[in-house]
């Protein structure tokens, strides 16, 4: 299995894109296929401020309800609206038209020290 | 199938099979269970239409024969088996004295003395505790044998479940309507064939021997291909049975709860005479259960689940027993307790998700019916 390699993952399986300051994050490909079918997705609020690995969020599949864990700090600038109507986009664009929130980074040195492609390869076995 | 050591899970006859078919495995009743194939949603809409089969060999079915097994029956269970003619079932339920319910269960009458009680994997053993307590202490001329252990139950389930079977079968199927069984065979091997199941669908439940659980299950699943059949798991069941306002014991159905609180007063048949219950129930009967099992829709944005709490207007009145997604309506769906002077088709109740209130509205059961022709 492996993963986009520009992006980084934390261990709650989080992806992280990175430009300008600014970053796009998602769950990975490994945690949609976890869940199942994704029926539901409760977005942090814009404006709102993420602590990293602080829960942000919510997923819901058929059978359960997982938290979001942000894979970085920073304030919300961005959500995913598709996603109110279209949860499923989580299962079938993961890493593209499911991304969840675009964040203003407020230390740029998280997202380095997580995971590479790589490595979140190796980690998910 | 393996017998279960402290803290070990016990696996059916088809194992292997769903190993095969990579099936995701989780620990449910004491078994490893398969709880999806390919997706729930997917599972689901296959049952709805076209035909969808699952491995119920955890299940429990113990037999009751004798002269008096009829007898011993109508004292045990609810309902009055003494109705049944040969060939037909019937849903029931195993109540405490208090009117508790011990389990849900089919009961089927396979010769005039010769009886099957079909139970949850989860309650077996409870099960066969008060049918042996009862048996011992009322002195009935009958005798139990538990048999899960060597059957095995392969259940095709949806609209295309009879044409499919019907191949493969020497039986009539026309001949077996629903809740009614006869012996036969599928595919070379003897089975009691019953029109029984849990979906709001058509569908039938195959008992057999357990040593050939696995040329049933892959003589249907050929059968099956130009039928649109897939395997499915519990995870789908579950939302079947929720959309067909079915209940689940340990959700709708517990020690806590009896029948008429949720909506299974007419199971109980308090002019049969004496049975285990009886007192308490015709009391609830009479007054009229405190509680009510209802059906919610979500009219806000959140999925109710069991353990969420029901307000009205901001005050905690109850609980959900079951929510979900209905995979079939697209809807936000629940079943929950609540206090039967507030119960009505239109209420209004918020159901508590993560400690802010959503609003849901009453509707009728089931949520979902399938189409007749």
């Amino acid at each position: 299995m492996s993963y986009p390699d520009d992006l980084r993952y934390s261990k709650e399986h989080e992806w992280v894109r990175v430009e300008e300051g600014r970053a796009t994050i998602g769950i990975t490909s490994f945690a949609a296929d976890e869940l199942g079918d994704i029926v539901f997705v409760e977005l942090p609020e814009v404006g709102a401020a993420l602590s990293q690995f602080g829960t942000f969020g919510v997923v819901e599949s058929v059978k359960a309800v997982s938290d979001l864990y942000a894979p970085v700090s920073g304030e919300v600038l961005e959500v995913n609206d598709a996603l109110r109507e279209a949860p499923e986009l989580l299962n079938s664009d993961p890493f593209g038209e499911g991304w969840i929130a675009r964040v203003a980074l407020s230390d740029p040195g998280e997202a380095e020290a997580l995971m590479d492609a790589e490595a979140y390869a190796a980690e998910t076995g | 199938m393996s017998d279960a050591a402290a803290g070990t899970l016990q696996r059916t006859p088809l194992h292997e099979l769903h190993r095969e078919l990579g099936a995701r495995l989780v620990p449910f009743a004491g078994y490893e269970m398969p709880v999806q194939y390919t997706s729930i949603i997917e599972e689901h809409r296959t049952v709805r239409t076209a035909v969808g089969l699952f491995d119920l060999s955890h299940m429990g079915e113990i037999e009751v024969r004798g002269e008096e097994a009829v007898a011993f029956l109508r004292y045990a269970l609810v309902s009055d088996p003494g109705t049944l003619v040969v060939g037909q079932a019937q849903y029931s339920m195993l109540c405490e004295d208090d009117g508790g319910i011990i389990d849900d269960l089919i009961c089927y009458r396979l010769e005039d003395d010769r009886f099957w009680v079909v139970c949850n994997a989860s309650n077996r053993a409870a099960v066969v505790a008060q049918l042996e307590g009862l048996l011992a202490r009322g002195d009935f001329g009958a005798t139990l044998e538990d048999r899960s252990d060597r059957t095995a139950l392969v259940a095709p389930q949806g609209p295309n479940a009879a044409a499919l079977l019907a191949g493969l079968t020497d039986l009539d199927l026309e001949a077996i309507g629903t809740y009614r069984s006869a012996p036969g065979t599928v595919a070379g091997v003897e089975c009691l064939v019953a029109r029984t199941g849990y979906t709001g669908e058509d569908g039938f439940e195959l008992f057999c021997d357990a040593r050939r659980a696995r040329q049933v299950w892959e003589a249907v699943s050929a059968a099956g291909v130009g039928h649109g059949l897939r395997p499915c798991g519990l995870g789908a069941r579950d939302t079947l049975r929720l959309e067909a306002g079915m209940p689940l014991y340990g959700n709708e159905l517990t020690r806590e709860t009896n029948p008429f609180e949720v909506n299974l007063g007419r199971v109980v048949k308090l002019e049969k005479g004496e049975f285990v219950g009886r007192a308490a129930l015709q009391a609830v009967q009479q007054t009229g259960p405190a509680r009510k099992l209802v059906g919610l829709e979500m009219r806000e944005n959140a999925i109710p689940r069991a353990g969420y709490p029901v307000q009205v207007q901001g005050t905690p009145v109850g609980h959900v027993t079951s929510g979900t997604l209905s995979p079939t309506l697209g809807t936000k769906i629940a079943m929950a307790l609540v206090p039967a002077e507030l119960a009505g088709i239109g209420s209004a109740f918020e159901v508590v998700v993560r400690d802010r209130p959503y609003r849901a509205e009453q509707v009728k059961l089931p949520f979902y019916r399938r189409p007749r022709d």
